[in-house]
């Protein structure tokens, strides 16, 4: 194989220089070795021994030798005109400053935002446990959005939190407006005198969301996630969320959201409210109304009835109607012989529950992936039968895809599904704004709607769309510009889920109305 | 709840958007650029989360860091090895690293055992010192259980001369035997005639010249020597220009004056002029004597030992005792000298690791920018270097300034926890060893502490603790 060499006379460059440039030579396509070196006896030895170097060299230790070995003549020229360009090149400038580590851990957070007092942790299930664990000992408060948290590290968590005077919302906690700043998923409402502590985040958004449309504000919004009413975590979040909103001056009235806890919980979450020296609406989606009794105590149905109540009690007179409907909104005259049926298709959970639990109550039989009361399992959830109400946030929907909050595209290709179903008569949806949610949910479901209106009316039918939008005109997505997109694509909009389900059940089911 | 009373600030671990969100709101967030600690090991993550901000783990770090920053380290003379070497057995080899058995040493270390076989004459050819060697009848034990230290394969045997350092306020010594230069050396596993031969100079020639001077002049100070260094471009570890020529300057004068013939000096000035590295055997006797000094604080997470056996890398954790946490030598990524390349080379190797456990070496990178081009960094590098360290150490070293930092102390003391939560893995400058015994150097760079050990020092620490 060839070689060439070259000399650079009274050509000084430090030895690790010269070890980086010919490791960049040696890396040349074409070249197999490539020494860069001063010229002393000790470097010739080597490189002769290393067969490098056949014969003398006219160079001494103040001189610069390339020695380079290669495929042919040209390759070789090539590389020692780019290590003649390397040895003159001009050192990288220096950026000034030293380059800052950016916060790998929450101690490094700390350390650089002292004030901190709160963690949001969204990482995967297997490690949330940990750094909650690791803000909480940094004396860190905990919003843990993850879910998959197992429920003895969620008792753990929050028993040492308890004992700290420090709170875990969640796992699972989806939404909490803490000082004005909404976390998670959550919208911006305005600052004001209602407390509100929810295991839901979607009952959290829709609570502050009315409280805000009829006029008043959130003082704090507290998470507790959907695992703390249950029996072996006993309620640590939500008797802290109480105490601390019944010891906060700001807050006059609390609201309480969850689905019925375990019996003893319920009894001690209820025994604390009714001390709290302050108004506590209870929302417990499903219970019976008169389990919630006593001073203080004011029992809510749906979540819109807690919003209206906990106003009502701010105010000290019921606020007007949230807005009625024309009478216009529920005409059928529209509908086909054999359009019977609602179809609700939910991104939230809590709406989904909540639907379920009114339509059930009316309508006989109901069917959902996630039934409650006295509503049926749905064998198979890709198809709708009778009233068929979905979560499609649930597990069986978005294994492998993005929350239907974000993602929109499964439920697209359900209202499409349902709207080419002749035995549909109202689809019902849900909407929900804030941060978190799609940037623009109207107007990634409007086109859908209005495709599937032209769709089913080919085939001589008019399925009708009711829906609500969760959010108000302060959120990024604007209410009433979403609204507007809606409505103009034909959907027949309530000012929330109860009222929605409600239209809902007027225009399929008209004789069953009264019973609810 | 005091959640309702500061101003809220967030610090998010997870979806970049809530921060982002977060801060649109009119709030304050900082996204953590967060991965999993350990490297997903659920046992280790956990572990770490119940050390965190633990107080009696941060009680005894603060003791662990005091009684380092305390040590006060006087090179006091020299001896021979079996009569100054705590627990040093008549047929005993000392070797760099932890505990390793004939077998499973690499090339370097079996060549530098036969080495010293042939030195203490318990053989007359490498074939018989290496049947010796696997016979069992010689006892194989790491420096580190002797508190001595050594670079590369590290091999101390009984009659080999050692440097005394002693740290007063502990009173306590630790241990180093002498460089003997680049090319074929005993510490690289060559064992031919001309290193053993050089050997023998240096324990009947040159060490006596030493022991001389040392009587002349009383016992030196080490760490301002290293503090002067460091201000000269040294780190101590892969750069000791600047020490090796401050130390030869005081040395010079106790020779001329202790009485030794001339000729003799004259060979000892001559050695010791020749070889840059003459100081690094110091730097590390002086580096084990202010670890030692850190060592067995119940529940400590301050790193009291880095040390490589080219096959194993260890640590020891203050907390932990003299247990061993392992995983495998990582091979060095380097520049490496014309004709070798990363093929060649052995892996991670010797005891001089503990110059970066002492926050010198790749701590102090800021103090020899030179070093940074080993991996092709500029000296915007060697700074991010140290001040990286920074988020892995328990505090700084007020005895070890860096006048590019604003003559700020070198990051020291290791935390374990602090590793395992950042990802952030120790640097270590380090030189390459040919893989077989004898071609002694074939380059230097800059390698990491692989997080394994790190992870398994944690979770071991943690399961000696009760819950709190």
């Amino acid at each position: 194989m060839p070689s060439v060499t070259k000399v650079f006379r009274n050509f000084y460059r430090d030895s690790v220089s010269l070890m980086q440039l010919s490791a960049r030579l040696a890396k040349l396509p074409g070249l197999s070795q490539a020494s860069a070196v001063m010229a002393s006896e000790n470097n010739l030895a080597l490189l002769r021994e290393a067969g490098q170097l056949a014969g003398a060299v006219d160079a001494g230790p103040n001189d610069l030798l390339i020695v380079l070995t290669g495929d042919d003549a040209p390759t070789l020229e090539a590389a020692m005109t780019e290590a003649e360009a390397a040895l003159y090149e001009k050192p990288r400038s220096g950026g000034g400053g030293v380059r800052q580590e950016p916060p790998r851990s929450l101690e490094m957070g700390l350390a650089a935002l002292p004030a901190a007092s709160l963690a949001l942790i969204s990482t995967p299930g297997d490690y949330a446990a940990a750094e909650a664990m690791k803000a909480l000992r940094l004396g860190l408060n905990v919003l843990l959005f993850s879910d998959n948290v197992a429920i003895a590290d969620e008792i753990e968590l929050k028993r040492y939190a308890e004992s700290r005077d420090l709170i875990v919302m969640g796992p699972d906690c989806g939404t909490a407006i803490i000082n004005g700043i909404p976390l998670g998923f959550a919208n911006v409402v305005r600052r004001g005198a209602i407390g509100v502590v929810g295991a839901s985040g979607t009952g959290l958004q829709q609570v502050t969301c009315l409280i805000d449309r009829l006029g008043q504000g959130v003082a704090q919004a507290i998470g507790t996630g959907g695992h703390d009413l249950h029996g072996d975590v006993g309620g640590i979040s939500m008797l802290q969320g109480l105490r601390a909103l019944a010891a906060d001056p700001t807050t006059r009235v609390i609201v309480l959201i969850s689905k019925p806890p375990a019996a003893a919980v319920a009894a001690r979450v209820l025994a604390t409210a009714r001390d709290a020296g302050k108004p506590v609406v209870v929302n417990f989606l499903g219970a019976d109304p008169g389990s919630i009794r006593g001073p203080n105590l004011h029992p809510a149905k749906t979540l819109e009835d807690a919003a209206v109540t906990a106003v009502t009690l701010l105010e000290g007179r019921t606020p007007p109607a949230l807005e009625s409907h024309a009478a216009a909104a529920a005409d059928r005259s529209g509908l086909a012989a054999g359009q019977r049926f609602v179809r609700g298709l939910y991104s939230g959970g809590t709406f989904c529950f909540e639907a379920t639990m009114l339509l059930a109550e009316a309508l006989a039989p109901v069917y959902s992936n996630t039934p409650v009361g006295t509503a049926k399992s749905l064998e198979d959830v890709w198809r709708s039968r009778g009233n068929t109400l979905l979560d499609l946030g649930d597990d069986v929907f978005t294994r492998g895809r993005p929350h239907p909050m974000i993602d929109h595209r499964l439920r697209n290709d359900r209202i499409l599904a349902e709207a080419a179903d002749p035995e549909t008569a109202v689809i019902l949806l849900d909407v929900v704004l804030g941060y978190g949610s799609h940037r623009d949910p109207a107007g990634e479901m409007a086109p859908v709607i209005e495709a599937a209106r032209r769709t089913a009316a080919r085939a001589g039918r008019q399925p009708i769309f009711v829906g609500f939008v969760c959010g108000t005109d302060n959120d990024p997505q604007s209410l009433a510009r979403q609204r507007a997109r809606l409505t103009e694509a034909g959907m027949r909009l309530a000012p929330s889920n109860a009222q929605a389900v409600r239209l809902a059940m007027a225009i399929a089911a008209p004789g069953e109305v009264r019973r609810s | 709840m005091k959640l309702f009373t500061d101003a809220l600030q967030v610090l998010n671990v997870g979806l970049s958007s809530f921060a982002d969100s977060i801060g649109e709101a009119g709030g304050t967030a900082l996204q953590i650029e967060w991965t999993p600690p350990a490297q997903g090991d659920r046992a280790a993550g956990t572990a770490l989360a119940q050390l965190v901000n633990r107080p009696d783990v941060e009680a005894a770090n603060r003791q662990a860091f005091a009684a380092y920053l305390a040590a006060q380290p006087v090179l006091e003379g020299v001896g021979v090895a079996c009569d100054v070497l705590p627990g040093m057995g008549a047929r005993m080899i000392l070797h760099a690293g932890p505990p390793i058995a004939w077998e499973r040493m690499c090339g370097p270390m079996q060549g530098a055992i036969v080495g010293a076989i042939l030195l203490e004459g318990w053989a007359d050819k490498p074939q018989a010192a290496a049947a010796l060697a696997a016979s069992g009848k010689i006892a194989f034990d790491p420096c580190h259980h002797h508190a001595a230290v050594g670079p590369m394969a590290g091999v101390i045997s009984p009659s080999m001369p050692v440097w005394i350092v002693r740290d007063p306020t502990h009173a306590h010594r630790t241990f180093c035997n002498f460089n003997e230069g680049l090319g074929k050396a005993l510490r690289f596993g060559a064992n031919g005639k001309d290193v053993i031969e050089r050997l023998r100079w240096m324990a009947s020639e040159l060490t006596p010249v030493l022991a001389a001077a040392l009587a002349v002049l009383g016992p030196i100070e080490i760490k301002p020597l290293i503090a002067q260094a460091l201000h000269m471009g040294d780190e101590v570890h892969n750069r000791n220009a600047a020490a090796s020529s401050l130390l030869l300057k005081r040395l010079v004068t106790g020779m001329l004056k202790s009485g030794e013939a001339r000729a003799r000096i004259a060979s000892a000035v001559e050695f010791i002029a020749g070889n840059d590295h003459f100081f690094l055997n110091i730097s590390m006797a002086a580096c084990k004597a202010m670890l030692d000094a850190a060592r067995g604080v119940p529940a400590s997470s301050m790193v009291t030992a880095m040390a490589r056996n080219g096959v194993d890398f260890g640590i020891q954790l203050s907390g932990t005792g003299n247990r061993w946490f392992t995983a495998p030598a990582p091979v060095v990524d380097g520049l490496y000298f014309a004709g070798y390349s990363i093929a060649d080379a052995a892996p991670d190797l010797g005891d001089s690791a503990i110059t970066e456990t002492a926050g010198l070496g790749g701590f102090a990178m800021a103090a020899a920018p030179a070093i940074v081009k080993f991996v092709g960094g500029t000296s915007d590098d060697a700074l991010a270097n140290t001040a990286s360290m920074g988020h892995v150490t328990l505090g700084q070293n007020p005895a070890f300034t860096l006048p590019p930092m604003n003559f700020a102390g070198t990051p020291a003391g290791i935390d374990a926890r602090k590793v395992v939560d950042t990802s952030l893995l120790p640097v270590i400058n380090t030189g390459i060893a040919h893989k077989e015994a004898g071609i002694g150097q074939i380059g230097a760079g800059i390698t990491h502490a692989p997080l394994a050990c790190f992870a398994a020092a944690v979770t071991a620490l943690a399961r000696g603790l009760t819950a709190t």
